[in-house]
């Protein structure tokens, strides 16, 4: 056997190479966008984020200077810093034409005696021998290398302050209001009919499982006109109400389908033994069924938990066209198209509406993978 | 009532007169209606057994029926009216055809529909494989498990980043820009740009057609089944036809296309092709689904069928597609069909990338487009009719499979 171990190993070898290959494919895009989430503004768009741990040189944005002035030897003099500590300058300029004209250190000539410095620090000394009151305050345009910088400061920013009609804190808190209810409620309401259908006897029941199967693929997209026709007529319009009652009813056959299908696969010992002990249809369900479903119950809470939190037509059809009621993933559609090129605000937006799910994800992948299997194999 | 107090309200009452509900219609039925003493207690017995069920099941039945069957048949309802409310028989239907967006939109779908199902199965399949020979493959699973998490809005922000552009004189931020424009037209590119895509693409080519052969194959020698599987023959060879020729179509653009090296692209700007870059996000999110279905089972493919072909001296790749692959046929079926009814239904991804600019439309968001912008219902219903009769032989298949199922 040696002899195929030592040709294998160069397959092996292609193996790890291949994988490593794809999980860096499939992990590079959010990783990228996790990164830019934590670089300003400037550093975004000065370099890209795989270039985030080296020092950048760059062409700064044009800053106005501004200060009081103080007269000292009979000239008025401006006196301050331009940029953030760390800031290396090696060229500056004066006019968007020539933005590198200027070494550090050097003296301009702006006309009417008036004499710009900057230093290789950003600091600059504007001087005059009139007072500047009235005078134009001259733009600085500077290439410098810059340090890395990272900062939180992006998050605070998207979570309090309202960028595109409210804040995204305020757009988590509401995601979580419709995403916890619309969970919880299809799963008792399933679990009931799903008992109905595995283990009770009457006539029509396998058309009703057909039913729910082929329900499961109905396009939701159908349903909006009609039902909000219907929520209008019996006056509970656009609100929170009616998106709960919506993704109930579009969670439901795949609720059924899941846990039909795991609780048809309980002992059938368990359940003929209580009934010839006396216990009710309805005992047996609450003591013994729920329970031991408690696998399916769980996966399944998770597939409508992430399709509830990431969802965003029902959303943008059931829920209020306000800012007040807006979700995340509304309000990040929005932030693409009023500020498509703001990066630090998209990226901390986008990494705030995908951390619950991907928590919810690595905690309980288990159970997840379950229910995919139990989904669609069967 | 702040919100997120009228939650907590809600899953109460949702939860507790749900329980309610099924606790006091079992006590009423077993003590008041039909109590299992007196002279009739086995009658009784029988029928409060025969009415339980119902029970159990309303509010499910309920639900199902007021919110996905009703609105099937209000929307073919509402499809025939038109804007004022007047009655158009197929109007809709029509003017829908005579449109340019609406057909463009019908044209990307299909693309969709072939493109995204099978990349997302085939690298699904690539990933089960691979990690299932691995130590660290579990790990190497849940990370490409991962995008299946996040959502299609989370991800379009994702690859805007990576699809990013900027003018020539600044750096690139995006990923994609900065990569192309490493590539300067010397050898590097020839290889890298030429002639990899061309043996890729052109191996492809080679198993459509192949596979479009096999296919076709028993029709020719004068067999293949009953009518219906003769259809499915001769549209199987259809679209295998029509795959060769677009890839042979751009085989030929690979050799003879002038690339614009230097020149930073805006990628989702360029028709055609950006239809592509908008399916490299599903594709990316589908991928993990198909990959834990499909290593789950090929786990289940018995080792005996292995270890014959492994001692008649098949190689791994034998082993792989003629072993293993007709296998699990069955389940690489169920997981085309399954990121079929997903891409059918895709919307969030060019409402937030592109919002159908630069010819990406597709049927999902057209109909949104109707629906709420235009506030054209009829046109919006009979598109959505249209995506309806597009599931319709999953469906049909799912519930035959079932019934099959159950018997």
């Amino acid at each position: 056997m040696d002899g195929i171990a030592g040709k294998k190993s160069g397959l092996v070898w292609a193996v790890h190479l291949s994988t490593i290959a794809l999980v860096l494919l499939w992990v590079v895009p959010t990783f990228g966008l996790l990164v830019s989430s934590f670089r300003t503004g400037d550093q975004i768009v000065g370099s890209g984020w795989w270039q985030s741990l080296s020092t950048q040189v760059q062409q700064l944005a044009a800053v106005r200077i501004e200060g009081d002035e103080v007269q000292r030897d009979g000239v008025f003099v401006i006196e301050g810093q331009l940029y953030a500590a760390g800031t290396d300058v090696s060229a500056w300029g004066t006019s968007s034409r020539e933005p590198e004209a200027y070494e550090p250190g050097a003296v301009a000539d702006l006309g009417d005696g008036v004499t710009l410095t900057v230093g290789a620090d950003g600091g600059f000394v504007l001087s005059s021998p009139t007072t500047m009151a009235d005078l134009r305050m001259p733009r600085v345009f500077a290439t410098a290398s810059t340090p890395p910088e990272f900062t939180v400061d992006n998050y605070t920013n998207v979570i309090s302050s309202p960028l595109a009609g409210q804040s995204i804190g305020q757009a988590f808190l509401n995601t979580m209001t419709v995403a916890i209810p619309a969970t919880i409620i299809p799963i008792l309401v399933a679990a009931f009919a799903a008992y109905a259908l595995a283990w009770m006897d009457f006539p029509g029941r396998a058309l009703l499982v057909a039913f729910v199967v082929g329900l499961l693929v109905v396009p939701l997209q159908l349903a909006l006109i009609p039902l909000l026709q219907f929520h209008n007529w019996i006056g509970i319009g656009k609100g929170y109400l009616g998106i709960w009652m919506a993704h109930t009813g579009f969670g439901l056959p795949l609720a059924i389908y899941l846990l039909r299908n795991y609780m048809v696969g309980l002992p059938r010992d368990i359940i003929e033994n209580a009934k010839v002990d006396g216990a009710t249809d309805f005992q047996i369900f609450t003591k013994i069924i729920l329970p031991l479903s408690f696998p399916a119950l769980a996966s399944f809470a998770i597939f409508q938990f992430l399709w509830t939190w990431n969802d965003l037509l029902v959303a943008l059809v059931f829920l209020g066209t306000g800012n007040d009621q807006q979700v995340l993933t509304g309000n990040i559609v929005n932030l693409m198209g009023s500020r498509g090129g703001d990066w630090e605000i998209l990226s901390a937006s986008a990494f705030v509406s995908i951390a619950v799910p991907l928590a919810v994800f690595f905690s309980m992948q288990r159970f997840l993978v379950r229910g995919l299997l139990a989904g669609s194999v069967k | 009532m702040h919100p997120a107090l009228q939650a907590l309200f809600v899953i109460v009452i949702g939860v507790g007169g749900c329980v309610f509900y099924f606790y006091a219609s079992n006590i009423f039925l077993d003590k008041v209606l039909y109590p299992a003493k007196g002279p009739n207690a086995g009658r009784n017995t029988n029928r409060a057994n025969m009415i339980r069920p119902w029970l159990f099941l309303f509010p499910a039945l309920a639900l199902l029926c007021l919110y996905l069957a009703y609105p099937v048949f209000a929307t073919a309802w509402l499809s025939v009216f038109n804007r004022d409310g007047d009655f158009v028989g197929l109007g809709n239907y029509s003017a829908m055809f005579a449109e340019p967006k609406f057909v463009e939109s019908l044209q990307n779908n299909i693309l969709w529909l072939i493109v995204v199902p099978a990349a997302a199965t085939a690298f699904g399949l690539l990933a089960a494989q691979l990690t299932d020979r691995i130590k660290w493959g579990n790990f190497a699973k849940s990370l490409i498990f991962m995008p299946m998490a996040i959502s299609f809005v989370g991800a379009s922000v994702i690859f805007k980043l990576i699809y990013d552009s900027r003018d020539a004189n600044l750096s690139q931020i995006g990923l994609i820009n900065a990569v192309w424009l490493k590539f300067d037209g010397g050898v590097g590119s020839f290889l890298m740009l030429r002639l990899v895509p061309f043996v890729l693409i052109g191996c492809l080519l080679l198993a459509i057609a192949w596979a479009g052969w096999s296919v076709l194959r028993p029709l020719v020698q004068g067999q293949g089944g009953g009518a219906l599987l003769k259809a499915a023959r001769v549209l199987g060879a259809l679209v295998a036809a029509f795959l060769v020729y677009e890839l042979a179509v751009w085989l030929y653009g690979i050799v003879t296309n002038e690339l614009p090296y230097g020149q930073p692209q805006v990628w989702l700007q360029k028709p055609y092709w950006n239809n592509f870059f908008l399916m490299a996000v599903l594709v990316w999110i589908q991928t993990g689904f198909a990959m834990v279905i499909l290593s789950a089972a090929l786990r289940g493919v018995p080792e005996d069928t292995i270890e014959a072909a492994t001692i008649d001296g098949a190689n791994p790749f034998q082993i792989f597609f003629k072993i293993k692959v007709p296998q699990i046929m069955g389940t690489i079926v169920v997981v085309w069909t399954t990121i079929t009814i997903t891409v059918l239904k895709v919307f969030d991804i060019v409402l937030a990338m592109t919002n159908g600019q630069w010819e990406t439309q597709v049927l999902a968001n057209y109909m949104y487009d109707k629906l709420f912008r235009s506030l054209d219902w009829g046109m919006g219903s009979a598109s959505a009719m249209i995506i309806m009769l597009l599931v319709t032989p999953i469906l049909i298949w799912n519930v035959i499979n079932a019934r099959k199922e159950m018997r």
